[in-house]
């Protein structure tokens, strides 16, 4: 970690440098470590420190971007040039209005000392408890537990100056015998937090109740989604149609559907980076600060995303806080703190109204075959369970399913009471499971 | 750096590991994206660090930084010793040991004609503006993307067992894609391949060899056109694959599923495990006499070549399918020497700070002795799909599901109409024993694939696929509700 003082003297050489109209620095570090765990043995323990400053320099509308993990002084200043030289090289992006003004960036707190500090063998006795657990029932465990130290820092030559440290720990883990697995994970800011032993009992649950499976006909289904299969399918909500970028190509199912109904009247989805319940987030990859904001009111389409870029092409927009790294890729805004509003239901209730469906405990390998019409496909993995007359009765092979996302999200009939906070590459959510009523799986494998 | 790579391994030897290497790594890359007129990206990113990876009686521990200095690869070797400390807290039954290994000084360099890094920049755009310019002839074109990628590692690596080997890879790739849209429609067409192009270990000769802007045109067409064309039907059909789309499909049902660690079971908890149990080794009828495939490190121009992975071990060519029959795995120097052969040369990590897992080489199906043109011919009923659009596989990589860009029916050896949306799926072994027939050489194409992910913390490979059109008889196709 570089720390926050270094880290906004970096940012503040790196602009002293600079001879552009506008110029940007960013500088993400992480201290990261995780272990990994398979066949009841641990096969995979590593460890990184990492810094990586990224510079964006603007002359005009031309724009380039250069980027360094090495922080002497010679290496920044070398970055900003490289990044002026491009800019010169560049053509002018006439869409291109502005890096953002600075606004009070909220004290948020998501940082703890104890996970930053974490040993080793703290990891390492984690991991061998839920071994142990799995070792008892015959089972093999496999899995990883990750926990790291990670700082943002931005400024821009308008006065923008940002400093964010937090942390993050993370266990996962598939329990396995011949014939079937179980999975569970929790997340957490504090990895003090982090319960193996219950994470290990779900896992191990699931597996035992897996190990005799029947192969059922694939088909229309109710489906009971847990968490994790509720946070892929809301994972590519977001992504498809969220994003101002995709509203302006034209490539989002958003297109002339804002202030629109889009999915069933008890869907509620806002981002918010803010909340100390999800992966807090206070301002994002342009210092820009985050804020509450709803994307579905009781099913209503409300808002898309938007960064400075995308802000600047539509009259009288502004940045909603959800730029992307711009060094990372080309995508443009995105939602990245996504809550799904909880309802009233228990795994339980679902299950009783359940005539004749599938529970799953989630996704496998997902991937969007249509866009606009959120067509995704993918697999059920690590505990799928065909229910009956309202009861649980026994594990079924893995299936395929072929879905339109916002069809299911249309379907929806019972929410779950207690949402689950799953970690995302950036950020992460907070959701519940659902009962969706009409679920297409179209093939099953062996398994 | 011999003395720092000498300080680094002799820290570890004192600090009580048994075995120990270093990886020295520098990145280089640029990137450049056109989009709809705009140059929207314009990058440059170097990043520099070292990783140490260290035995402590049978248990591994690995450590990473990216400040190359005394004090730092001292602390990092330190560090990397105590993490194996911690692994032995949970130890295999029987403790690690690796395949012996001679050690080897030696270096090497991929073939580049025309360092891409001194191609002017200005050229560059100006490719990329032209290609642009001819995707964007019809107002249905919503998106119109012109890309290229230039990569370049510098690896210094070594071992306590005596090896020093440097090497250095330049890669370079590129594409363009048309996003049409029209009355809630939205259909895309890329070249020469989806997701960024066609990617190959060469300079910017690869570039002027792709003529992006030559086909940039009949790309923009294709994508209007599929906005009327007609859905693809459900059905089952006999299917031919154009290559591209076929490399991935080696890519997911073969080249995953013969990696002797996710066969162990060490990716079962984020990728998953494979169906390819040892007790298959030599014997599994894993698809038709037809299918023929090697995994060869050493072919020129493959994104899977090198002459040493990142154990040291020299890259090689080794047949994994031989007339169907399945004959190898990749390997390791641990997971070689569990099953008593030696290591064929394929662990490689993504970057200074990542650990080396069993990584693809370039996986190729061999080339047959069709043309595509005959294979139409000689299809009665059937549909040709091009061009990846989504793939999905189980994980165990049995049950996989994959969507293309484009296809065109075939009708009484002809092809026929335009279809959109097309969809194929099926069962692994089930899928490959259909396979009857395979084009010959001068269809046959080394495809480079640069975003292939596995390993938790997340890793990235560049790999291979060699193949050329291929049919399958009987497929699934059209799959779910449009």
């Amino acid at each position: 970690m570089v720390g926050r003082e270094n880290a906004l003297s970096l940012i503040d050489l790196a602009l002293k440098h600079s001879q552009g109209d506008q110029t940007e620095v960013l500088l993400r570090g992480e201290d990261s470590y995780l272990t990994r765990f398979a066949t009841n043995h641990i096969h995979q323990n590593v460890g990184e420190k990492d810094a990586t400053l990224a510079v964006r320099v603007i002359f005009g509308k031309k724009i380039g971007s250069a980027s360094t993990n090495t922080l002497d002084e010679g290496s920044v200043r070398r970055t900003v040039e490289k990044a002026a030289e491009i800019a010169r090289l560049q053509r002018e992006n006439p869409d291109f209005k502005s890096l953002p003004d600075p606004s009070p960036v909220p004290e948020t707190d998501g940082f703890s000392r104890r996970t930053a500090e974490i040993s080793p063998e703290d990891r390492a006795k984690a991991v061998g408890a839920v071994i142990a657990k799995a070792k008892a029932k015959g089972f093999e465990a496999a899995g990883a537990y990750s926990t790291r130290a990670r700082e943002l820092a931005i400024g821009n030559s308008l006065g923008v100056r940002a400093y964010h440290a937090s942390t993050g720990a993370d266990l996962v883990t598939v329990a396995m015998s011949p014939t079937s697995s179980g999975y569970a994970e929790q997340s957490e800011v504090d990895a003090a937090r982090i319960d193996p032993g219950a994470v290990a009992d779900t896992a191990v649950r699931k597996c035992a109740e897996s190990v005799e499976s029947v192969k059922v006909e694939p088909g229309e289904y109710e489906v009971i989604l847990e968490e994790l299969a509720v946070a892929n399918l809301v994972g590519y909500l977001a992504r498809l149609g969220f994003s101002a970028l995709g509203l302006q190509e034209g490539r989002s199912f958003l297109v002339g559907k804002l202030g629109q109904k889009i999915v069933g009247e008890n869907i509620t989805l806002w981002d918010d980076g803010l909340d100390p319940t999800g992966i807090v987030m206070p301002f994002d990859f342009e210092g820009v600060p985050k804020e509450k904001l709803t994307l579905i009111e009781d099913g209503v389409a409300k808002n898309v995303v938007y960064d400075s870029y995308t802000a600047g092409r539509e009259p009288g927009k502004r940045s909603t806080g959800h730029a992307t790294p711009g060094f990372f890729g080309n995508f443009g805004p995105a939602p990245m703190n996504l809550f799904l509003k909880p309802g009233d239901a228990t795994i339980e209730d679902m299950i009783k109204s359940t005539k004749r469906g599938i529970l799953v405990t989630r996704f496998h390998y997902t991937n969007p075959i249509h866009p606009v019409k959120t067509i995704i496909t993918g697999m059920t993995r690590d505990g799928t369970f065909l229910i009956e007359d309202g009861k649980v009765k026994g594990a079924v092979k893995n299936f395929r399913f072929t879905q339109s996302v916002l069809e299911a999200f249309s379907n929806v009939e019972l929410i779950g009471k207690t949402p689950k906070l799953i970690g995302g590459f950036f950020g992460g959510m907070s959701v519940p499971a659902l009962k969706v009523g009409k679920f297409n799986f179209t093939g099953v494998t062996e398994f | 750096m011999p003395d720092l790579t000498r300080l680094a391994l002799e820290r570890a030897r004192e600090s009580g590991a048994d075995y120990a290497d270093i990886r020295v790594v520098e990145d280089k890359s640029e990137s450049i994206h056109v989009k709809n007129g705009i140059v929207s990206a314009l990058r440059s990113s170097e990043s520099k660090g070292f990783g140490i990876r260290v035995l402590y009686q049978g248990a591994w521990g690995f450590a990473s930084s990216s400040r190359f200095e005394e004090d730092e690869v001292k602390s990092v070797a330190e560090m990397a010793v105590k993490i194996a400390k911690a692994s032995t807290l949970a130890r295999k039954e029987r403790p690690v040991e690796l395949t012996p290994l001679p050690a080897v000084r030696d270096s090497w360099t991929s073939k580049v004609v025309k360092d891409p890094f001194e191609v002017k920049l200005e050229d560059k755009i100006a490719t990329l503006l032209e290609s642009d310019r001819l995707l964007r002839t019809d107002p249905k074109v919503r998106v119109a993307d012109s890309e290229m990628g230039f990569w370049r590692e510098k690896t210094t690596f070594a071992s306590t067992e005596g090896s020093f080997i440097e090497q250095e890879i330049t890669e370079s790739g590129g594409g363009v894609s048309a996003t049409a849209v029209d009355q809630g429609e939205l259909q895309r067409r890329s070249y020469p391949a989806a997701f960024g192009g066609d990617v190959s270990q060469a300079g910017y000769e690869w570039i002027e060899g792709l003529d992006l802007a030559g086909q940039a045109e009949r790309t923009a067409r294709e994508a209007v056109a599929l906005l009327s064309a007609k859905q693809c039907p459900s059905g089952t059909t006999d299917l031919i694959l154009e290559s591209s789309q076929l490399g991935l499909q080696i890519h997911e049902s073969c080249g995953h599923p013969i990696e002797l660690d996710r066969v162990f079971g060490t990716e079962a908890s984020y990728a998953g495990t494979s169906f390819l149990t040892t007790e298959k080794l030599g014997n599994f009828r894993y698809g038709s006499d037809k299918v023929n495939i090697v995994a060869d490190a050493t072919i020129p121009g493959g994104l899977g070549s090198f002459k040493y992975d990142d154990e040291g071990v020299a890259g090689r060519r080794t047949v994994i399918m031989d007339h169907g029959l399945f004959k190898n795995y990749l390997t390791s120097r641990e997971t070689a020497a569990e099953l008593g052969q030696e290591s064929n040369g394929t662990m490689r990590a993504d970057g200074w700070n990542r650990l080396p897992i069993i990584r693809m080489t370039n996986i190729n199906l061999e080339p047959g002795d069709w043309t595509l043109d005959e294979m139409i011919k000689d299809t009665k009923d059937g549909i040709y799909m091009s061009t990846n659009r989504s793939w999905s596989i189980d994980d165990k990589r049995l049950n996989f599901q994959f969507g293309t860009e484009v296809a065109w029916e075939i009708k009484d050896g002809a092809l026929g109409a335009m279809l959109k949306n097309p969809t194929y799926t099926g069962i692994t072994p089930q899928f490959w024993g259909s396979l009857d027939a395979v084009a010959g050489k001068r269809e046959w194409h080394l495809w480079g694939l640069p975003n292939c992910g596995k390993g938790e913390p997340p890793q990235t490979a560049h790999v291979g696929h060699g193949a050329a059109p291929s049919r399958f008889r009987n497929v699934r196709v059209g799959v779910g509700k449009w």
